[in-house]
């Protein structure tokens, strides 16, 4: 199912510039590892050695923090919008 | 100047001194870092402070800009924008004796341009914007934010656009696009208002966000509260500030402030005990230290203190690092208590504030309750913003009466409702 991914200006030097990325996944979590199967370097920036998301990376699924949803098992739909987003902004 | 570099506080990556926020290998924040190698001994630092304006810019060797910096020795440089800072330091023995304490003050921050700490933020993120070059102010505002932006860039002639959820009290919309602000109410809660502005940051990449790509600037402002407060009380420390957390950006540069000053030496003793106030009905980060966790779980808020209610705090990992090192802690307190909160400050010191200085209040109550608090500690208690911002939050509180021109009438409604007419306890 193919998700776009909207990358943060922070992490468009990883992916050659681009600021949409379209890749395939059923959650979450594939479609970030379809992601870093493509752009190797943004696995260690926005992923803990564990594989979860540094403390400091939020992403969204259709604008809804995917904390407020299942995590990184949330379903994404075929067509859906996947934006990550550096926490610190705001206050 | 001695700002020298932004630094990640997570993995300590330098950064030129530019419009950027995140790290880009792990995604911390950045902070600003300083060289004060040259500032000089502490009689002469102090004499030099104590010669500067009577605002912010008295404080310019610890702040950002990194021009011809509008402070001390400086002076006839004309400083375009609002004065901001320099807020009376109010002993509150009235509110001390009413919670069993005998040394508590208010640092009434209420008293800026715009009625809310924000102004000081806004007036380092403007001052280092414009000498970045950029040409028009933004930003993702609860309300005191937006206030104060807005007037900001009304007084150095720039456009602005303030973003702001559209539930936001009737006061706060007003005293903003009064100053000719492009005011955009977007039909959402705070936190999704900060994730548009920071996708918009993107798409227009020649404003200043004051609070996304300025945010290590804009952060540095709130280290002058601890500035002023340590000046005020003739060079001393308190032992505990009581202060709000909406973000948790005000809190730990509180306490950076006071560290910065310690290091130098221009105070002696140790960091505050650093307490933190949220609501109840936006509590990520007083959850978060109840449960013994790092990190904070996200929550929707739905709270009468709206300039508190940001259910994604970008700083609350350090907060609750901030009032766990230092022995303190971050309470939570209901809306009944907040408005109860309000109004014992107004009764006891004559200071009207907003709901998020009635959490603030509510919270320095329960600690004071709880007998977190010797007596003789000398407790500051930091009042962020101006009652006139959150009327709604009195409505009802007091009794009010109508009578016709008559004595009569006078006498007949003072049997019908008692009058106040011992003094306050």
């Amino acid at each position: 199912m193919a998700v776009a991914v909207k990358i943060p200006v922070t992490l468009r030097p990883a992916t050659g510039g681009e600021s949409e990325v379209q890749v395939d996944g059923a959650t979450v979590g594939e479609v970030l590892d379809a992601l870093f199967e493509r752009y190797g370097e943004l696995r260690e920036r926005i992923s803990d050695e564990g594989g979860s998301l540094r403390r400091f990376v939020n992403v969204f699924v259709a604008g809804e923090d995917i904390r407020f949803l299942e995590g990184l098992d949330t379903p994404v739909a075929d067509g859906s919008e996947l934006t990550i987003l550096p926490a610190v902004a705001g206050g | 100047m001695a700002a020298e570099k932004l630094k990640c506080k997570e993995c300590g990556t330098e950064y030129p001194l530019e419009a950027l926020y995140v790290c880009e290998r792990c995604f911390g924040p950045l902070e600003v870092a300083y060289d004060h190698s040259r500032l000089g001994e502490r009689s002469a630092l102090r004499r030099r402070i104590q010669a500067g304006r009577e605002d912010i810019w008295r404080y310019a060797d610890f702040l950002p800009p990194a021009g011809p910096p509008p402070g001390p020795g400086n002076r006839e440089i004309p400083l375009a924008g609002l004065p901001v800072g320099w807020t009376p330091l109010v002993r509150a023995d009235r509110l001390g004796e009413a919670l069993g304490l005998r040394n508590v003050y208010v640092k009434n921050d209420a008293a800026n341009p715009t009625h809310s700490f924000k102004d000081r933020v806004v007036a380092v993120a403007s001052a280092r914007a414009r000498e970045l070059g950029f040409a028009t102010l933004a930003c993702a505002s609860t309300g005191n934010l937006g206030n104060a932006v807005a007037a900001q860039a009304a007084a150095i002639g720039l456009p602005s656009f303030v973003f702001v959820p559209a539930d936001l009290e009737e006061q706060k919309i007003l005293a903003t696009g009064v100053y000719g602000t492009n005011l955009v109410e977007v039909r959402g809660n705070y936190d999704e208002v900060n994730r548009l502005c920071t996708e918009l940051s993107y798409e227009h990449d020649d404003w200043a966000f004051v609070n996304i790509n300025m945010r290590p600037y804009y952060a540095e402002g709130s280290k002058t509260v601890a500035f002023e407060i340590a000046e005020q009380l003739d060079w001393e420390l308190p032992d505990r500030i009581v202060a709000p957390i909406a973000s948790g950006s005000l809190f730990t540069k509180i306490a950076r402030g006071f560290e910065e000053w310690l290091d130098l030496n221009l105070l002696e003793g140790r960091l505050p005990v650093m307490n933190g106030a949220q609501a109840t009905g936006c509590s990520p980060v007083a959850a978060a230290f109840e449960a013994g966790a790092d990190f904070c779980q996200p929550v929707k808020p739905d709270t009468i203190a709206k300039s508190l209610a940001i259910g994604n705090p970008a700083d609350g990992p350090y907060a609750l690092d901030l009032a766990r090192r230092t022995g303190g802690a971050i309470d939570a307190v209901s809306d009944d208590q907040i408005r109860d909160g309000i109004v014992l400050l107004a009764q006891t010191t004559g200071i009207f504030t907003e709901t998020a200085g009635g959490v603030t209040t509510a919270v320095l109550k329960t600690l004071a309750e709880r007998g977190d608090i010797d007596p003789d500690e000398r407790v500051v208690l930091v009042i962020t913003g101006d009652g006139l911002k959150t009327l709604d939050a009195v409505r009802g509180s007091f009794a009010q009466r109508q009578i016709d021109p008559t004595l009569e009438s006078f006498e007949a409604a003072a049997a019908r409702e008692p009058l106040i007419a011992q003094a306050l306890a």
